[in-house]
């Protein structure tokens, strides 16, 4: 376990070493998303009852800051440690795969939960309200964090070159975060869009984490709790396969 | 001092004990590059042994499959007895290595470097050792210093302390001397001695030959992915390399006939001649006095690696 500890330990003090980069922009740029479209969108209805656009986006932007941080850091970490040669340190010892795993995408959960934690008590300033279901937006964000950093993790080590790297977040992970209904809910969409929309898992991560905020949903919480567990999972078992397997990491 | 156990070496090798490193048939393709054709080596426990070869014979290759870096394609590897694929949690911590690569992670302290490198391998780290190792290296100055701010030589010595941090019983050196300059290659050969003279088994690559030949008791040469030769440093040495004489006469005068058919001359004007045993270069000085030549210059030769490491790679020796 120490050689597990170790690793973890290593890849949070990665990100904490540079925490205005990992940490205090993501929390900022969250924030003016929050300003900026709270103020052009100040005059549109409201999409659940008692509940402002506004204070919609809260729960919308804090998922997406989550995922995209965690899916940064195990991605950035890998990508890096392999083009700069450095991943040597980690594959030459006896590190079991499971150790491996465990420890980068645990770090990059942290550094999401981290950084979700700080953009929900910023927004208690402007939303004083308490969630509805804490323990299910607890769930959700756990849940998110783990898929956003193990899909981090896999882009990381299919990656050869940082332009590789870049075209798995823009072209995949931001069009998936962005069109999961941070903005918006899917029930105004037309109806075809709503039903590509239904094939976007980051669709159902946000939308029950803003469940476990107002008590209300597009999907049944239920639902999309066991579309992002089963994916999560799916990927967990996936990304280990692969890293038994020496896959991209051991020629 | 090394007055801690290595780790890895089993608690009692004998009565069979076991080779530091076995490879037998290792193979390995890169696309249609055939790296390694059939590698079959065994390195004893304490032994100092070098793996010498041109660039691109495979010994890196070879070293990344002991490491598991790479995969074989066919054939089986173990670090004392511990197979490198079924058994690797065991090969690894037995095993220490220094990749040829200059690597490092810029976020960390070379002091931070070691420790991390400790808890990999499960271990608490030592201050003690990671001390010893620091100062035997000459890093003690920089122990907190930033991984970036170092010069390639520091670097270079920080990958040696970072194999060695875990007490491994075998150590696998791939070109460590690159890039070193004289005094700091000096420290680190003593450095390794000493290891070895405790015990640790040492397999080191490298393109300066006369290390090879002052360190190394037995040699492998690699040649396009096979080992083309493999024997004791100085049984090599014998069989393919002599000793020779070189001189220069004086102006106008020449070699009689026996003498001058055997002589080579160089590109300096000097006359290369070269000789079975030591004993024959009194034959040759009686020879010239004899026919009333006077030497302006002579010198001994004695046999050398890199005329052997020659010889072979021009394939002139099977």
């Amino acid at each position: 376990m120490r050689g597990f500890f170790t690793l973890f330990r290593k890849e949070m003090l990665r990100f904490w070493k540079v925490s205005f980069q990992t940490l205090l922009a993501p929390l900022v740029s969250t924030l003016l998303y929050l300003l900026v479209f709270a103020q052009v969108m100040s005059g549109r209805s409201e999409i659940y009852p008692g509940i402002s656009y506004r204070e919609f986006l809260v729960p919308g932007l804090a998922m997406m800051a989550m995922l995209q941080n965690a899916f940064s850091n195990t991605s950035s970490s890998m990508v890096q440690s392999k083009i700069t040669g450095n991943i040597v340190f980690v594959l030459l010892t006896p590190l079991r795969p499971i150790e491996m795993f465990g420890a980068y995408v645990m770090a990059a959960m942290v550094r999401g939960m981290a950084v979700g934690t700080c953009v929900w008590l910023v927004s208690l300033l402007f939303f004083p309200r308490l969630p509805a279901h804490p323990l299910e937006l607890l769930a959700f964000a756990l849940l998110g964090n783990l898929l956003a950093a193990v899909l981090g993790l896999i882009a990381g080590i299919w990656a050869e070159k940082f332009d590789q790297m870049a075209a798995f977040q823009n072209f995949l992970i931001v069009p998936l975060t962005f069109l999961a209904g941070v903005f918006y809910s899917i029930h105004g969409l037309p109806p075809f869009w709503r039903d590509v929309s239904r094939f976007n898992p980051f669709l159902y991560m946000i939308d029950g984490f803003r469940h476990g905020f107002f008590g209300v949903s597009d999907v049944a919480p239920l639902d999309s709790l066991l579309i992002v567990g089963l994916s999560a999972f799916a990927l967990s078992w996936l990304t280990l396969v692969l890293i038994s397997r020496g896959w991209r990491l051991r020629h | 001092m090394l007055d801690r156990p290595l780790a890895g070496i089993p608690a009692d090798p004998s009565p069979a004990r076991v080779a530091a490193i076995r490879i037998e048939g290792a193979q390995k393709s890169f696309g249609s590059f055939q790296a390694l054709r059939g590698v079959d080596l065994e390195v004893q426990q304490g032994e100092f042994f070098a793996l010498l070869g041109p660039n691109g014979a495979g010994k890196t290759t070879l070293i990344n499959l002991l490491a598991g870096l790479t995969r074989p394609d066919a054939g089986t590897l173990a670090i004392l007895g511990h197979d490198v694929r079924a058994d690797y949690r065991a090969a690894r911590r037995a095993v220490g290595i220094v990749p040829q690569e200059l690597v490092f992670d810029p976020f960390f302290t070379v002091r931070e470097t070691l420790r991390l490198q400790c808890g990999y391998f499960g271990i608490r780290p030592d201050a003690a050792w990671i001390d010893e190792l620091l100062e035997n290296l000459q890093l003690q100055d920089k122990a907190n210093a930033n991984m970036r701010a170092l010069s390639g030589g520091m670097k270079r010595r920080v990958l040696v302390a970072q194999a060695l941090v875990h007490r491994p019983a075998v150590l696998v050196l791939d070109e460590p001397t690159a890039g070193v300059d004289v005094e700091l290659r000096q420290t680190l050969w003593k450095f390794i001695r000493r290891l070895n003279a405790e015990g640790q088994t040492i397999l080191l690559t490298t393109h300066y030959l006369e290390e090879a030949q002052s360190l190394c008791e037995r040699v492998a040469m690699m040649k396009a992915g096979r080992i083309v030769a493999l024997d004791h440093t100085s049984k090599l040495l014998t069989d393919h390399s002599h000793p020779s004489v070189t001189l220069r006469l004086q102006a106008a005068q020449v070699l009689p006939g026996p003498l001058a058919a055997r002589a080579v001359p160089l590109a300096d004007g000097r006359l290369r001649i070269a000789i079975d045993s030591y004993a024959e270069v009194e034959q040759v000085l009686a020879a010239c006095r004899e026919s009333g030549l006077t030497i302006a210059d002579l010198e001994v030769g004695q046999p050398d690696l890199e005329d052997v490491f020659v010889a072979i790679m021009r394939g002139e020796v099977a």
